[in-house]
């Protein structure tokens, strides 16, 4: 055995080396820049990857790993990590105003709330750009000319002065009026710290030629943990929701993330303004799924016994036909189909109608009927497919067997068709729900989850699945509520792998039968 | 019914004639117009569309009166020709990496015996259960926090995206695959094996060759279905330079009031028919694949 591989397959270790040194190099440099940017999470998994990484391929006993590190890579990093990630952000406040660590907050809360000190000095300034693009300012302060930007706070530098304005800095150019113009409203966001620490604080300008210092109204006591303001004297300390709050409610923005526990969830149930709106989409989502199943499952296996009769001539064609549905991508229908159900210029309205003007997307319960009918539209051929293969497996002595015993049509197949046909396709069904119940980009691109419900919070409405409902939430509610989404995707988790897990146990009962 | 052994079609035609033929096979015939009326009429109208210039919605409501192939000029300079590449790139480097990596997964667990198999190939179906878009939240903080280590990882980036849809390769694929490495005998490994080559060579030179159509397979469903990615690409994406088909063109037919008909029609028409053209080539593929691993 010590025929080491490496020998016999010379080519193939010089390439497993190159690789393997690529690969190290890339995880050296995240490891670098993550230290730097402070990313400890990402730093972790980098370091525990490209050991596993170096153990697998380098080791003679793991030849399994060698060929499973690639894929369960991806699979811990894409999947199980952001699994378990929505898990832990379903607990937090996660979202607009509560985005980051309570430090962060602290800093940002300080620089936000800043005035400029009466009678603080002015300075005569240079608006610089480096070498990325990167607005600069350049000072004279003390007699030393200093630049700073927004992430490095301001250092003395070589430079070029006249009449204490800089003109002149080695690795940056001084801007011109125009170009400042071009940049104006850059310029007057940027902040250039005067110093490490945020109390000092920071220089502005608004018309580019002089700079202020504007210095927080607000001071944060680190030991006793409370920010306050120094103009008013109110006391503002943190509550268990991740803000800094006076005594009079008054709230200070930014907050930080924190735990809430199951206020996520339960605000599902009991919250009004979110209750509502949730227990509909929660029932439609369930309706939509059965629905969409039933519908296409009956239309698809009507087709396909119609089409398995061999006497009938050109079947390869009308199955070529009747699959063309599936074949054209999903998303692209969605929204064909959105034209042609358009009140006033669709084609169904305007032609098929006759110039009627209904609302098939608009009212509550045409949008619903459209959703289904349009998904009628895309998946019957998907249950025409399967059905057909399946049927083909039904032995024809059983369908004899049945005729003479005096069955007709309708009894054989109730009793000896659909039993049999069901053995083999009720897995494909149970994996149809499940699909249809995320069936997001049908229902965003056709009705995209309206017409909405009057007075919500949410931007959700009649036709929102759950699935659509955390899009919703999380990116396009005007506030972003992470939390909030997050645990509505638990509650799906938890729904689809309920109904998985139940169809699959009686599936196995059927072919028992 | 008596020739039920060996029906041939002269037989039945013979005995069905006239009212008895239509009753048992004839009404089955105006089934299957009315079928393929309904299926095809939605692609005719907007093949239709995509023919007019300067298509709004209501322009483009009669049927086939012109014929002008402008649309399909003005689509290049609309960005048209960028979301093309960028789909067809993402999609065909996310075929290839899922073959690669579900092919390797399931050589693993086809031929060797390990510790904890058993349980990774059910933790793998469990998994498989839950689609990644469930956790589009997660995923896009994932890639806002991973940006500033690797900017070309994170949010707004083409290979971030494919690295995401990698995630999901295992899950189905490995099992369809896996069914079908077992087909293949073991003897042919052993044999290679005594003569000396190592699994990298038994896996690279022999397998992958064996294997050819189930990897033909997964490769067409991953590609397919990157293709027609929504929810992951657009919280990704945002640079309208960034974006896939399925994102650039929703976004052309989303304005309704201005929306470019014709253009989104011209766009739609040609990035289906790639797609279309290969599922009517590999229908046979599709369809044993589709029963063998419940995919869709």
């Amino acid at each position: 055995m010590d025929n080491g591989r490496a020998r016999n397959f010379k080519a193939g270790f010089i390439a497993k080396l190159f690789l393997m040194a690529l690969l190290n190099a890339f995880g050296l440099y995240g490891l670098f820049s993550a230290w730097a940017v402070s990313s400890w999470g990402v730093f972790t998994g980098l370091a525990v990857g490209l050991i596993a990484a170096n153990w697998a391929y380098f080791s003679r006993r793991a030849i399994p790993a060698k060929y499973l590190y690639p894929g369960l890579i991806f699979l811990f990093v894409y999947q199980l990590f952001s699994m378990a990630y929505t898990g832990y952000v379903a607990f937090t406040n996660y979202g607009d105003g509560h985005n980051s660590t309570k430090s962060d907050a602290i800093s940002a809360i300080l620089s936000y709330n800043e005035v400029r000190l009466d009678g603080s000095p002015a300075f005569p300034v240079a608006v610089l750009e480096d070498g990325d693009k990167n607005l600069a300012f350049g000072i004279v302060r003390d007699g030393q000319p200093q630049v700073g930007t927004s992430d490095n706070p301001l250092a003395s530098v070589d430079a070029t002065v006249e009449n204490d304005r800089i003109t002149a800095v080695p690795g940056y150019t001084v801007l011109n009026f125009n170009q400042v113009v071009q940049r104006q409203q850059e310029v007057t966001e940027l902040r250039v710290p005067l110093s490490d620490d945020a109390k000092d604080g920071s220089l502005r300008t608004q018309d580019a030629s002089s700079a202020f210092v504007y210095s927080p109204i607000l001071e944060y006591d680190a030991s006793a943990d409370t920010m306050t303001n120094k103009e008013t004297g109110v006391v503002y300390t943190p509550n268990d929701r991740g803000n800094f709050v006076s005594d009079q409610g008054e709230k200070l923005t930014p907050g930080w993330r924190v735990l809430v526990g199951f206020e996520n969830f339960t605000s599902m149930f009991t919250d009004k303004a979110v209750s509502g709106p949730f227990f509909q989409i929660a029932v439609w989502t369930f309706a939509f799924a059965f629905l969409s199943v039933a519908t296409t499952f009956a239309l698809g296996l009507a087709l396909a016994l119609i089409f398995n009769d061999p006497r009938v001539r050109g079947r390869k064609f009308y199955r070529a036909m009747l699959i063309l549905p599936y074949a054209f991508p999903g998303f692209l229908s969605a929204l064909v189909w959105k034209g042609m159900l358009n009140e006033r210029f669709g084609f169904i309205n305007d032609v098929l109608l006759g110039g009627a003007s209904i609302p098939w997307l608009s009212d509550p319960w045409l949008a619903k009927f459209s959703v289904l009918a349009v998904n009628l539209w895309l998946g019957f051929p998907y249950m025409f497919l399967i059905c057909t293969g399946t049927l083909q497996s039904i032995p024809g002595d059983v369908l004899e067997a049945a005729k003479m015993d005096g069955a007709n049509p309708w009894r054989v197949l109730r009793s000896v068709i659909l039993p049999l046909l069901m053995i083999s396709t009720a897995p494909l069904l149970i994996a149809s729900f499940a699909f249809n119940f995320n069936n997001f980009s049908l229902i965003y691109m056709l009705t995209g989850g309206g017409p909405n419900f009057a007075g919500s919070p949410l931007l959700v409405g009649s036709t929102d699945i759950l699935i659509s409902m955390v899009y919703s939430v999380a990116f396009e509610s005007g506030v972003k509520q992470y939390g909030l989404a997050s645990a509505v995707s638990i509650l799906i988790f938890i729904a689809v792998g309920l109904i998985s897990w139940i169809g699959f146990r009686r599936t196995r009962s059927l072919e028992e039968l | 019914m008596t020739t039920t052994i060996n029906p041939s079609t002269e037989v039945h035609q013979n005995k069905l004639r006239g009212a008895a033929w239509f009753t048992q096979v004839g009404w089955r015939h105006i089934v299957g117009v009315v079928g393929i009326a309904y299926a095809i009429f939605p692609l005719l109208y907007v093949l239709s569309a995509s023919l007019k210039p300067n298509a709004t919605l209501t322009g483009s409501n009669n049927l086939f009166s012109v014929f002008d192939l402008s649309n399909y000029q003005a689509l290049w300079g609309k960005g048209f020709g960028t979301w093309a590449m960028n789909s067809l790139v993402i999609s065909s480097v996310t075929a290839i990496g899922t073959v690669l990596m579900g092919g390797a997964a399931a050589y693993a667990f086809s031929r060797f015996r390990f510790k904890g198999r058993e349980a990774s190939l059910t933790a793998l179906l469990i998994i498989q259960m839950f689609p990644q878009m469930l956790a589009v939240v997660a995923i896009f903080l994932l890639l806002l926090s991973l940006r500033d280590v690797f900017p070309f990882l994170g949010a707004n980036n083409q290979i971030g995206l494919i690295c995401v849809y990698l995630g999901g390769a295992l899950g189905v694929n490995t099992f369809l695959m896996y069914g079908f490495f077992n087909t293949v005998p073991r003897e042919i490994d052993e044999a290679a094996k005594i003569d000396g080559a190592s699994h990298a060579q038994i896996f690279w030179t022999m397998i992958l060759r064996l294997v050819a159509p189930i990897l033909a397979v997964v490769a067409l469903l991953s590609f397919v279905g990157t293709y027609g990615e929504f929810i992951i690409a657009k919280t990704v994406l945002s640079h309208p330079s960034k974006m896939t088909l399925a994102v650039g063109l929703y976004q052309w037919a989303a304005d309704e009031r201005n929306a470019p008909w014709g253009l989104f029609a011209a766009g739609a028409v040609l990035a289906a028919v790639p797609i279309i053209a290969l599922f009517m080539f590999l229908q046979k593929y599709i369809v044993s694949g589709l029963t063998a691993g419940s995919v869709k």
